[in-house]
């Protein structure tokens, strides 16, 4: 076959540094990142888009975009990006935020940029368990799961149950598009994809306040191999966190 | 300069920040500075700019971040328990460089404290914002034209310095109405452009608003130019008023609403014939510690008064190197200190130093 017959059908995105990620085996943040870069790179929004990256493990999310970026302190991703969309209502801004940062420490911020209608973008990754600092309990912790600070396995009398957080903001009539998506096989993971992009779609004509909430793995603090771990999140979390569309705009399939 | 004006400090406080082209205000209602988001919410649409009410002040400071690493000239105002929940935000302002403008109208403390002026966050605003190698400049207005000329130049400096600058005043600067005259409106979009703010990265290399350096080389680096920033406030900036310094043999020293009863008690004491002046800081950070430790070589003593239980007094003390006797005489805030009980320290001071 000739070079010049070739088509490129898949790249890596041009949204994306190219830089090597910092992410354990089998963590899907890697796949979550390449996601939205692919989807900006589609809607064609490199150049005006701005990206806030969270603490947690994604905090180094800036080296791995090739776009515009800010880091928020602990669970304000929402407040920064109300900052920044407010000065600059005509381009996209998005956050990308871990359980522990949109769950626990930023409850508020994530209430109210909903509540507001914010007319943002938020990639809300949920893999029931804090990874950075080693494995401790987050909101979204699953009942009898163990953890770094519930050694026992998670008990609701203790520490309640796991957060339903897209439950919640989709009760909110800023909200306009709230889902749930999983990462744990490809079918899902394309449908990630289409998620995010409609969520980037509901920003852009300014419809309101949009999440994907997007159940990810934590191989190393659970204590699983990448396959063992992809398993354990369709066995266990699938049921818990539900994927499915909890609110969308009129029209939102054909965006 | 237009016709004068009587207004509030808080609410001329807020039409300064906007003819020095602030378009951007991020707040939480707490007493005593409600009327400058009150008066925000109402002006900055009509100058088309934004106005937000936050969820908390935690929020606002944030938002602040946000909208100043995305080029805008912005500001926030609080008062004391606010100020302690806009200290996170504050750090990483600080970090990241970027300028914003924080109006604290100090209260009564520590704690929910009260709601009365007070000068107890002299520390907070010039040493312990909250956690990292950073200051802010720290501007203490005496009255509500000051407040004005002083907003007026805050924007200016937090560009030059790339940083966060504080106006500190307290309940009665905010509260207060004196007439005011107002300087001409300035266009902020002719200001000149922030190459670094994250706008979009439209045909050049991605901007990146960040306060994590994992390298501890480049985290050094950070916190010394962070510090030479401080050194260059201190060459450059100080802003002070010396008041019958001349012939002074006793010099007060009081920043604020504090100076305004000082001042009181010196014109009484120099009716009194007692040779006393007073110098005001108008910078807190940087601090005017060179015209202190120059008083010190000319002075008997210095008697630095606060609303307060002594906290500038710190800095006065390091400026004066024990040369010369440091008093101090203040009240917490919430009750105030009077003229007539300062003129009786100023004597008490006089008969121990002579």
């Amino acid at each position: 076959m000739k070079q010049d017959k070739l088509k490129e059908v898949a790249g890596y995105p041009d949204s994306m540094s190219g830089r090597d990620m910092h992410y354990c085996p089998g963590c899907t943040h890697g796949i979550i990142h390449r996601l939205i870069g692919e989807v900006i790179d589609e809607l064609k929004i490199k150049e005006e888009t701005i990206g806030i990256a969270p603490v947690g493990c994604a905090v180094l999310a800036y080296d791995y975009f090739d776009i515009d970026m800010q880091e928020a302190s602990h669970g304000r991703a929402p407040a920064v990006a109300t900052g920044i969309k407010r000065v600059h209502p005509d381009k996209m801004v998005f956050t990308y935020q871990g359980d522990g940062d949109l769950a626990s420490i930023g409850t508020a911020e994530i209430i109210h940029a909903a509540n507001r209608g914010e007319k943002i973008t938020t990639v809300f990754v949920n893999n029931a368990i804090y990874g950075m600092t080693g494995g401790q309990m987050a909101p979204t912790t699953l009942l009898g799961q163990k953890t770094k600070t519930t050694p026992r396995g998670r008990s609701s009398e203790e520490t309640g149950n796991p957060l339903k957080v897209s439950e919640m903001l989709s009760m909110l009539d800023g909200a306009a598009y709230i889902v749930r998506v999983s990462t744990h096989d490809l079918e899902n993971i394309n449908k990630t994809k289409q998620a995010i992009k409609k969520a980037f779609k509901v920003q852009q004509q300014g419809l309101g306040f949009a999440l994907v909430e997007v159940l990810s793995t934590c191989p190393t603090n659970w204590g699983l191999s990448p396959r063992q771990a992809m398993e354990w999140l369709e066995k266990n979390m699938i049921p818990e966190f539900p994927p499915r569309v909890f609110c969308a705009p009129e029209g939102v399939d054909e965006l | 300069m237009g016709e004068k004006k009587l207004m509030k400090g808080n609410e001329a406080i807020a039409e300064a920040a906007i003819r020095a082209g602030c378009r951007y205000f991020f707040g939480y209602p707490i007493t005593p500075q409600n009327e400058i988001p009150a008066y925000m919410s109402r002006r900055l649409p009509e100058e088309g700019g934004v106005f937000l009410q936050a969820e908390s002040e935690v929020a606002a400071s944030n938002m602040v971040y946000g909208a100043a690493g995305a080029g805008a000239r912005v500001m926030t105002s609080s008062s004391s328990p606010g100020i302690s929940l806009k200290a996170e935000g504050i750090s990483y302002i600080a970090a990241a460089e970027l300028p914003c403008v924080i109006v604290n109208m100090m209260r009564g403390g520590p704690g929910l404290g009260g709601i009365e002026p007070s000068q107890s966050d002299y520390f907070q605003a010039t040493k312990g914002m909250a956690h990292g190698n950073f200051h802010l400049l720290v501007m203490a207005p005496s009255s509500v034209q000051e407040g004005v000329d002083l907003m007026s130049q805050a924007f200016d400096l937090a560009d030059k310095y790339r940083g966060p600058v504080m106006l500190l005043g307290d309940g009665m600067i905010g509260q207060m109405m004196e007439p005011v005259e107002f300087p001409e409106k300035i266009d902020p979009t002719e200001l000149p452009p922030k190459e670094w703010a994250t706008d979009g990265a439209r045909g050049r290399e991605k901007n990146v608003i960040n306060s994590l350096y994992l390298d501890p080389d480049v985290l050094e680096n950070l916190n010394w130019k962070l510090q030479e920033k401080y050194e260059q406030m201190q060459r450059e900036d100080v802003k002070y008023e010396e008041y019958h310094m001349e012939d002074a043999v006793v010099a007060v020293i009081a920043y604020g609403t504090a100076a305004r009863i000082a001042l009181d008690a010196v014109q009484a004491a120099r009716e009194d014939g007692i040779r006393v002046g007073l110098i005001r800081p108008i910078t807190l950070f940087p601090f005017p510690e060179q015209v202190i430790a120059r008083a010190s070589a000319q002075v008997d003593a210095f008697l630095t008064t606060e609303l307060s239980t002594g906290q500038m007094v710190e800095d006065v003390r390091l400026a004066v190197k024990g040369r010369t006797p440091v008093f101090f005489h203040g009240r917490p805030g919430g009750n105030m200190l009077t003229p007539e009980e300062l003129l009786e320290e100023i004597k008490k001071i006089r008969g121990e130093v002579q």
